[in-house]
This record gives C-alpha cells, sequence and structure tokens, in this order.
C-alpha cells in the first residue's frame, strides 16, 4: 500500500529528514512510527500526503507513484489519504458538522449522502449529537475524534496520523488508538506517528522506529515493545512524552 | 449536476453570509466600488440626455435659399416647385420680394427710407423645410450644396454651425468618458482584488485545511469569486441608487429650464438596458478582480 524506495528528502535549508529510507507497509496494516523529534516521522507522513516531495528515490502510495502526481492532481491523491492531526485542524468557524462533511463536499457528494456519512463517521468515534456544536464547546479529546472523523468520512484506503495524541492524557489516548484499530480492522492501513510509549506498550502492533532519517528498528506486530525497552533512545523518548 | 447545482448555491450564499459578518468593512467596499461605477453611469445620462435635447434642434433648422436679382416671380414659383419634388425636402415656402419688402416695411419701422428706394432691393426668397428624415448635419449639408448648385441660387444659409460644434463637443466628452469608465472599472477591480487578498490572508488556516483534506484550487478560489460577485453586484446596485438619486435632484430643475425654452424636454434616467449595463459590469469586474487575486495568492497557501 505504501512503499518507500530509498526515499531521500532534503529541505531548502540543507536538513536531510531522510536519508535512503525504504520501507513497505502491507494494504491493511496498521503501523506505529517511532523515534524522537527529528528522527524524521513528520517528514515521512508529509512525504505519503504529498505536502512534501522526495528529493531523491520512489515513493509508491496506493499504488501511485508520488514523483508522477502532478500539481493539479495534488487534491484527488491527497482525498484516498485520511490525516489526523496532532492539533486536530479543525475550522473554529463553523459546526462540527460542517466540519465533518468538507471531505465529502469536495468530493462532490450528495447533501442526503453527507448527512448519513458524516452522522455514522461520528457515530464511529462516539460523538452523535453534537454535530451542531463548535470545535471550541468540546473537549481536546472530543476535537481529535472529530478531527478522526473528518479523516475516516470519505472512507479512505490509507489513514495517517501526526501524533494524534500528544496533548491527551493515557485514558484519552487509548481511546483514540481504539478508534484508529477499529477502522484497521475493516481494512484500512493505519500509520500511526507517535512517541507515547505507553500507547506503544498496549499496542503489540508493528513498530517501526526511525533514528537519523531511516529505520533504524522494525519489530513485527505481536511482541511487546517492553521487551525491547533496553533501548536507551527509547528511554529518552518516553521522558519526553511524560513532560508533554 | 443537481448535487453540483446545490453546492454552488450553498457556496454562493455562504459567501453572502460572510460578507454580511463584517457588515461595515463590506458596506464601505460595495459603497466605494457604487461611487465608482456611478461616475461613469453619471457621465453617460449626462451624454445621452444632451444628444437626445440636441437630437432635436437639427429639426428646427430650415434653410433659407436667397434667389439671385433679377429673377422672375415666375421662375422663383418653378425652382420652389422643383426644390419641393426632393425626396429629403417636406416643404418650400416663396417669400416673394415684394411680400418680403411688405413685411420688412411694417416690422422694421424703416417705411420711409424704404419708400425713397426706386426699386425693391430684396430677392425672392424660399424657406426650405427639411425632411423629417434628413434632418442629420451630413444631409443637411449635402441638401444645401445641392440647391446652391442650381442656377437661380445666390445664398443658402444653414445654420448648422454651431450644432456641429456642440456635436464635436459631446463626442470629445463621450471619448473621455470611455476612458474614464477604463480607468474606473481598473479601480473596481483593483479594489475587489485588494479586498479578496485580504480576506485570503485572514482565512489562511482554513485554505490550508481545505487543501489538506483534498480541495482542489478550483474548490478553494470559489468562495472567494462569490464574494467578488455579491461585491460587484452590491456595487452595481449602488451605483444604480446615486445615479437615480442624481436624476431625481435634477429632474425638476431642468423640466423647469426647459420649459423656460418652449420645450416639453424631460430628463432621461436609466433605461433597462444601461440597469443591466450596469449591474453586468459590476459582476463581471468583481468577479474579474477577485479571480486575478484569488488565482495569485491562493497558490501561494500550502499546507506545511
Amino acid at each position: 500500500m505504501i512503499r518507500f524506495d530509498h526515499v531521500f528528502k532534503r529541505y531548502p535549508n540543507g536538513r536531510e529528514a531522510l536519508s535512503d529510507l525504504s520501507l513497505e507497509i502491507d494494504s491493511g496494516e496498521i503501523v506505529f512510527l517511532t523515534g524522537h523529534s527529528g528522527a524524521g516521522k513528520s517528514s515521512l507522513l508529509k512525504l505519503i500526503s504529498l505536502i512534501e516531495r522526495p528529493t531523491r528515490g520512489q515513493l509508491i502510495v496506493n499504488g501511485q507513484n508520488v514523483n508522477g502526481v502532478s500539481r493539479r492532481k495534488v487534491p484527488a491523491f491527497r482525498r484516498q489519504i485520511g490525516m489526523v492531526f496532532q492539533d486536530h485542524k479543525l475550522l473554529h468557524d463553523r459546526t462540527i458538522f460542517d466540519n465533518v462533511a468538507l471531505p465529502l463536499i469536495i468530493a462532490g457528494v450528495g447533501t442526503k449522502e453527507i448527512g448519513k456519512r458524516v452522522r455514522a463517521a461520528l457515530d464511529q468515534v462516539g460523538l452523535l449529537g453534537r454535530e451542531q456544536s463548535v470545535p471550541l464547546e468540546l473537549s481536546t479529546g472530543e476535537q481529535q475524534r472529530v478531527g478522526i472523523a473528518r479523516a475516516v468520512v470519505s472512507k479512505p484506503p490509507v489513514l495517517i496520523a501526526d501524533e494524534p495524541t500528544g496533548n491527551l492524557d493515557p485514558e484519552l489516548s487509548l481511546e483514540v488508538m481504539n478508534i484508529f484499530r477499529r477502522f484497521n480492522e475493516v481494512g484500512v492501513t493505519v500509520l500511526v506517528a507517535s512517541h507515547d510509549l505507553y500507547l506503544l506498550e498496549h499496542f503489540p502492533v508493528r513498530r517501526v522506529r526511525l533514528e537519523g532519517g531511516r529505520v533504524a528498528d522494525d519489530i513485527p506486530a505481536g511482541i511487546s515493545a517492553g521487551e525491547k525497552l533496553v533501548d536507551p533512545a527509547k528511554l529518552i523518548t518516553g521522558s519526553e512524552a511524560a513532560t508533554r | 449536476m443537481i448535487a453540483w447545482l446545490t453546492r454552488h448555491a450553498q457556496t454562493s450564499i455562504g459567501s453572502l453570509g460572510r460578507l454580511s459578518q463584517h457588515k461595515l468593512a463590506t458596506l464601505l467596499t460595495v459603497l466605494v466600488i457604487g461611487i465608482a461605477l456611478a461616475l461613469p453611469a453619471c457621465l453617460h445620462l449626462l451624454i445621452s440626455n444632451a444628444q437626445n435635447a440636441t437630437g432635436n434642434w437639427n429639426k428646427a433648422v430650415d434653410l433659407t435659399v436667397f434667389l439671385k436679382r433679377p429673377t422672375s416671380a415666375e421662375e422663383a414659383t418653378r425652382t420652389g416647385e422643383r426644390i419641393k419634388q426632393r425626396r429629403d425636402v417636406s416643404n418650400v415656402e416663396l417669400v416673394t420680394a415684394d411680400a418680403a419688402l411688405k413685411e420688412f416695411r411694417q416690422d422694421s419701422g424703416f417705411g420711409s427710407a424704404i419708400d425713397a428706394l426706386n426699386e425693391n432691393p430684396l430677392p425672392h426668397t424660399l424657406v426650405v423645410t427639411p425632411a423629417a428624415d434628413f434632418t442629420t448635419s451630413a444631409n443637411l449639408d449635402s441638401l444645401a450644396a445641392d440647391l446652391r448648385a442650381m442656377p437661380s441660387v445666390e445664398i443658402v444659409q444653414l445654420d448648422t454651425a454651431w450644432v456641429n460644434r456642440l456635436n464635436a463637443i459631446l463626442e470629445t466628452v463621450r471619448r473621455g468618458l470611455i476612458a474614464a469608465a477604463a480607468l474606473l472599472a481598473l479601480g473596481v477591480m483593483v479594489i475587489v482584488g485588494n479586498t479578496i487578498r485580504l480576506d485570503i490572508q485572514n482565512r489562511r488556516a482554513e485554505i490550508e485545511v481545505t487543501k489538506l483534506v483534498g480541495g482542489s484550487d478550483a474548490f478553494v478560489r470559489r468562495p472567494f469569486l462569490y464574494s467578488g460577485i455579491w461585491y460587484g453586484l452590491g456595487g452595481g446596485i449602488t451605483a444604480w441608487i446615486i445615479t437615480a438619486a442624481v436624476i431625481g435632484v435634477l429632474r425638476e430643475p431642468i423640466t423647469r429650464l426647459a420649459g423656460l425654452y418652449g420645450s416639453a424636454y424631460q430628463l432621461g434616467g436609466l433605461n433597462p438596458r444601461d440597469t443591466l449595463i450596469l449591474l453586468g459590469g459590476g459582476i463581471v469586474l468583481g468577479w474579474l478582480g477577485s479571480y486575478l487575486a484569488a488565482s495569485r495568492h491562493l497558490r501561494a497557501i500550502e499546507p506545511t
């Protein structure tokens, strides 16, 4: 579903965020992307959503080589990727309904269908009945769930999330992760960037750790993160997460 | 198709709603556009009214044809008949030398001086009234030239010079109007463009998010284009109101002035066609201004 093939990303200021990164994520997989700040997690996600383009190398998303996607085709490309952000990126002057409906309006879905699908998406994140609230009336956790509803409302095959639990307490984080898990169970490919150790311990899914712009560790699903906690880098990330 | 129309309707109403949220700013922008559009509209009315008013004056122009002396009364009648047969002449009145002298004697008070003359110094005169369809100055000039070429004709007097001068002045003003209208149209586009530019800056976050979830350039641009259209339409309506007010203020004194000249002339306002052009022009300029601004500034906003 997502394949990085010797990908380099160098920013105009000279910083090399990704260097010779190769990674393959299968359709229907759920993967944690870990590593401390500056390891290249955000850059990797930005390449997938075409916010940035690779400097060198090939990146294939859902069968499409991103190098072949022209500027005009970027919007259509992005519609097949649901994105969740640490800061939710909700529109504060619009209702929850309008926020979640935005991808459907863009895709040209009919009004009736929009109503149905928005309510279904809000139901999935446990916010049915809050359609007419505005984002600021909701708690941070609820706002994040609205962000998730917006990301999945158009049923994209890929869902990527950049530190979705960064501002949440452990209990809310688990709740959010469970929502991701449920989408994964119905076949959505999910990629979550997080350095939240607590989460990693609770979800024994595949974990890819980045370091210096390349894959440092790739732990398959089923092995608890706790068994690998001897890695000092992870201890540092863990303390970072605690102080946030 | 219905979904597409619904979406456009929603976007346009959404834009209108957003404009009404910032009442004062919107009102000021619309007012500035309205004034800019009202100026050429008023100028246009000034010229078309002046042309209407002077268009009738050509009709009042008769040609006075003085025949050579000596020409017999019979010859004068024959000449008059010949002229009357022309397509562009509606009537010819013969004032014989004797009749002219009699009239002159009565009106001037030089009766005894005229009695001292041995013979009548006045020529026979034909007063030629052009046909109503041939009162343009070109037609009058060619009629006068033809009459001058007749053997028994001495002088043809045609008093259209001042009408021609006035028409030339009006033509100059009309050209000036076109230049002024072009400049003001450019001004309207700049006003709308700048307003849209500020709007785009204020809604940066929203634009970024829309692009992130897959909004195309056209989709992101659409609400701004509708804003531009609303600004243009509002400006057009404002301009119409301003123009109507100006006409309303001037109508009564102009009718009175025309009355003093014995004319029933009425000041004309904007006809339906003018109104359509004013509103349509406003919309097109608003759209164009917002299109240019949106195309230029939206491209620069990309999610990071």
